[in-house]
């Protein structure tokens, strides 16, 4: 299977086709609605952000409470058209992949493929089985928003699955 | 009559937050494993196997099913002839908050749907029944957003026919899609009034998957399973594993009928006192 490093610049993920099933190892920051609010805001306030966008991967997840012992607990991916309305702004910026669940906005789609982004499914209701992926976490942003946190999360073959790739090929197919 | 402290009402409910967030309920790990031997499709049988291997891996590591371990409901069945000593409640409530902090689950409620604000562990939101005998029974179900989202209510007219029903309820289903994680059980009520029928749709998620269908059910089952929505959403013959129906008398003016949905990882469990 097709292993892949982040930072993601755009060689590592110019080949994926949609449906393409890939691990991915590195960084990858945890970001979803309260935080995605907070860093458009930021964006368009020109404050720094809490992470460099660029070739950044963001994983709409917000992870149970980490269990003594654990690295962290429970952490799969939640919705991602609910972070639709900030994609856009975020891709424009440098974003470069996203991991979720579910299909994406018709607008995302295209953005997707102007800014050659990618946006990655892992497996949905399965926080449990993922946790294995996961060999570090820390709090680098926003920590009163509790599970809605910014996490750095540092991955080792994390399973995922093209959703929709640089060219705005969608395994979901067309609407 | 007899008589219950609410102390031991916290205790029980203590131990549903764990029963109910670590190991996936059996009647669903069976038409999972079902689902998994009938379907053909490749990407299919693989996301199957996923979602059974976490359920496995949860229950070793006594790690929670799903980092949504939702918005905590609670359905309590109150024996006439029982009297609880303290506040019923808040012994619910102080369950909830003890048991969602001693296994680390998510503190997913916020105090103020505007205004959002810090989030945390209660309150649940409870269903209180009046029933025969000097029993409580009381059943925990944490519900995941992701498919609370798809909930849909929709007030028909008495006139209206079976076809159109059955419509609405595929059409929640689609547009529930892949966002919800599929493959989904549906709860459906149908009758009494707005709110009614949804207390109904939520508590036909707690009918054992494996319990006798009517004719309509399995018909939006197969229905539902023609649309090929499949695992994640990813195509095959398993979109939803299986509907149940409540239903209750309604007015002559009206028919209501609610459907909730639940993703694969429907979690419940329940204790008699």
């Amino acid at each position: 299977m097709k292993k892949i490093n982040t930072p993601l610049d755009l060689n590592k993920i110019k080949f994926l086709k949609a449906g393409q099933e890939v691990l991915l190892s590195g960084t990858i920051y945890t970001a979803r609605d309260q935080a995605h609010k907070r860093l458009v805001q930021a964006v368009k306030s020109r404050q720094a952000l809490p992470f460099e966008l660029c070739n950044a991967v963001i994983y709409y997840c917000g992870p149970t409470q980490t269990p003594k012992g654990k690295i962290i607990g429970s952490c799969g991916p939640t919705t991602s058209s609910r972070m639709d309305a900030f994609t856009n702004l975020l891709l424009a910026k440098g974003l470069r992949g996203m991991i979720g669940k579910g299909n994406r906005s018709e607008e995302v789609r295209g953005a997707i493929k102007k800014y050659r982004g990618v946006y990655f499914i892992t497996y949905a209701g399965c926080g449990a089985l993922l946790n294995k992926y996961v060999k570090n976490a820390k709090t680098v942003a926003y920590a009163d928003l509790g599970p809605e946190a910014i996490l750095r999360l540092e991955v080792e073959n994390f399973p995922l699955i093209v959703a929709i790739d640089v060219n705005g090929g969608n395994v979901y197919g067309k609407d | 009559m007899r008589e219950l402290k609410a102390e031991k009402i916290t205790q029980a409910v203590i131990e549903l937050v764990k029963r109910a967030n670590f190991s996936l309920r059996k009647d669903v790990l069976f038409a999972l494993r079902k689902a998994y031997r009938c379907e053909r499709n490749r990407r299919a049988k693989t996301i199957l196997q996923g979602i059974l291997d976490n359920a496995a891996y949860a229950k070793e590591k006594n790690l929670a099913i799903c980092q949504d371990t939702g918005m905590p409901v609670v359905f309590a069945q109150i024996g006439q002839n029982l009297k609880i000593s303290g506040n019923l409640k808040a012994a619910i409530n102080s369950g909830i908050v003890a048991g969602y902090k001693k296994y680390s689950l998510r503190n997913s409620v916020c105090m103020d749907p505007l205004f959002r604000g810090k989030s945390g562990f209660s309150p649940s939101i409870i269903h209180m029944d009046i029933v025969s005998g000097n029993k409580i029974k009381l059943t925990l179900l944490p519900k995941g957003f992701g498919c609370e989202n798809k909930s849909q209510l929709k007030m028909f007219k008495p006139t209206s026919g079976l076809d159109e029903i059955k419509e609405f309820i595929l059409d929640a289903v689609k547009s529930a899609g892949a966002d919800a994680c599929p493959p989904y059980v549906i709860g459906v009520g149908i009758g009494g009034t707005a709110d009614y029928a949804s207390i109904m749709a939520k508590k036909a998620l707690l009918t054992k998957l494996s319990a006798k269908h009517s004719k309509l059910e399995e018909d939006l089952l197969k229905q539902i399973n023609k649309t090929g929505i499949g695992p994640m959403g990813l195509g095959g013959k398993t979109t939803a594993l299986a509907l149940n129906i409540l239903t209750y008398p309604t007015h002559i003016a009206g028919l209501p009928v609610s459907v909730n949905i639940s993703c694969h990882a429907l979690r419940s469990a329940g204790i008699v006192l």
